[in-house]
């Protein structure tokens, strides 16, 4: 963080970001449900250059056994990054990163999902990130999300992310790559809107208190504007030839 | 819109529903003094309870419910049975050779191999073990011959309708037999290639469009038209 790149404007002189957006503004997000036949549930979300599909299998037997749990299901998550999704060949082994990002993605949903109903149970998450641009574990937790409302997994809330930070000593919304790299800080945020509680926050970087306050409000306007695009999207393929409400 | 209708409302995970205080049937759950859904569905309210209609999920067992499985493998004195949910069904031995036997695996496969479609009943279900089914009734048993499909299981009151009605309304306009199971298997049996076709296609089209009004209107329309 603290600025690497020197040469990339990353707020011009209008408040203008490096990519065309004002500073409270998210990148276009499109989200699809249930597109993978076989999985219990799915989603593909485009999140700016970011694009992943989600993929939930399950309530399901545990194996290995001793991981099952006699009073609840359990859930599991694995992120992973595809090897052509970044510039430079990834390897596909999962790395530290991958591994650190599927647990809190995991914790993010662990508070929306009601798994004491399917005890002996785990419910597989599957995230494929196939193309990265910044903001992958927001974009991969929205997706995770809506896959497991379209797997009929019962959930207290949906789960929406997005990230707030700062860049060119300016509070931002929606950090994408250039700003993550050469930005001052980045604060990915995960937020049931209908209980108002947050199930994700990390922070990478260096903020004072005030700005991390409205850095937190800022990230919370772009959760709920993402909330509303999640939902469009469970709509459209449960209700969209209805004709209630 | 018929009265009724009008308290049923679209719902996803999180919405918010009443505030009344009402009992709390199916796929909702109270938070504070809000009632929420839990899941994708139908938001039904009456005039003493508050439930969704699901219109995604997995099957989950309850005793007496009525379930079609198939047979997957032997263990011990058991066989086991898919029965489209997150737990296997297990069947015991003595269910089906009578109290007190101890029939060796070959003796058990003679009567049910792995493969095989069953109509079973669900005896018992608790959280601690795999629930228990049984073939001991008349109408239960080995399946021969049919098709078999599978919808979501959510929809399959849809497709038996109030009282049996569309259920009913398909079979006698295609001279077909249809065993329905709670889990979302079902077996469409018929001597005319016709019929079958035709019950297979109006089993589609309940899981398709289950979440519309006056389905058993369309579907009786779909029957009565020449063509699938």
């Amino acid at each position: 963080m603290g600025g690497r790149e020197a040469n990339v404007v990353l707020l011009d002189e209008n408040g203008i970001r490096s990519d065309g957006r004002k500073v409270n503004e998210t990148r276009k997000v499109t989200i699809k449900a249930g597109v993978l036949k076989n999985a219990s549930g799915s989603a593909y979300i485009e999140f700016g250059g970011n694009k992943i599909l989600a993929g939930v299998f399950g309530p399901r037997d545990v194996h290995p056994k001793h991981m099952s749990n006699p009073d609840t299901g359990i859930l599991r998550v694995r992120y992973h990054m595809e090897p052509f999704s970044v510039g430079e060949r990834k390897k596909p082994a999962p790395s530290r990163r991958e591994i650190e990002i599927s647990k809190v993605i995991k914790e993010a949903l662990e508070p929306a999902v009601m798994l004491e109903k399917f005890p002996r149970t785990a419910v597989d998450v599957f995230l494929e990130v196939l193309q990265a641009d910044g903001g992958t574990r927001c974009a991969a937790l929205d997706a995770a999300s809506v896959a497991l409302a379209d797997a009929g997994i019962p959930m207290r809330d949906l789960v929406c992310a997005c990230a707030s930070g700062k860049a060119a000593d300016a509070l931002i919304l929606d950090v994408n790559n250039e700003e993550d790299q050469a930005g001052q800080a980045d604060m990915p945020i995960g937020y049931m809107p209908n209980l108002g509680k947050i199930t994700l926050l990390q922070l990478d970087g260096v903020l004072t208190a005030d700005e991390y306050k409205k850095c937190i409000e800022l990230g919370l306007e772009g959760c709920k504007q993402v909330y509303e695009i999640q939902k469009n999207a469970l709509r459209e393929k449960y209700f969209s030839s209805g004709d209630k409400d | 819109m018929k009265k009724f209708e009008s308290k049923k409302r679209y719902v996803l995970p999180g919405d918010f529903i009443t505030t009344a205080p009402l009992r709390l049937q199916g796929n909702v759950v109270l938070e504070g003094k809000r009632v929420i859904a839990t899941s994708i569905g139908l938001s039904d309210v009456s005039a003493d309870s508050v439930r969704v209609i699901p219109l995604t999920g997995v099957y989950l067992p309850k005793i007496d419910d009525l379930v079609i499985g198939t047979i997957q493998y032997i263990f011990g004195n058991s066989w086991f049975a898919d029965i489209n949910s997150c737990y296997q069904g297990m069947l015991l031995g003595q269910d089906v050779f009578g109290r007190g036997s101890y029939p060796t695996t070959s003796e058990m496969k003679e009567r049910l191999d792995n493969g095989d479609i069953i109509y079973a009943k669900i005896a018992n279900s608790d959280r601690q073990r795999e629930p228990l089914i049984s073939i001991a009734d008349q109408s239960l048993g080995k399946i021969d011959s049919g098709e078999l499909v599978k919808i979501s299981p959510t929809k399959i009151p849809r497709l038996i309708g109030k009282h049996g009605s569309m259920i009913q309304s398909i079979e006698a306009s295609t001279n077909a037999t249809i065993t329905v199971g709670q889990n979302g298997l079902i077996v469409v049996s018929c001597d005319e290639t016709n019929g079958l076709l035709k019950a297979l296609a109006a089993i589609r089209m309940v899981d398709e469009q289950a979440h519309l009004v006056n389905l058993t209107d369309k579907v009786k329309k779909m029957l009565e038209s020449d063509g699938v």
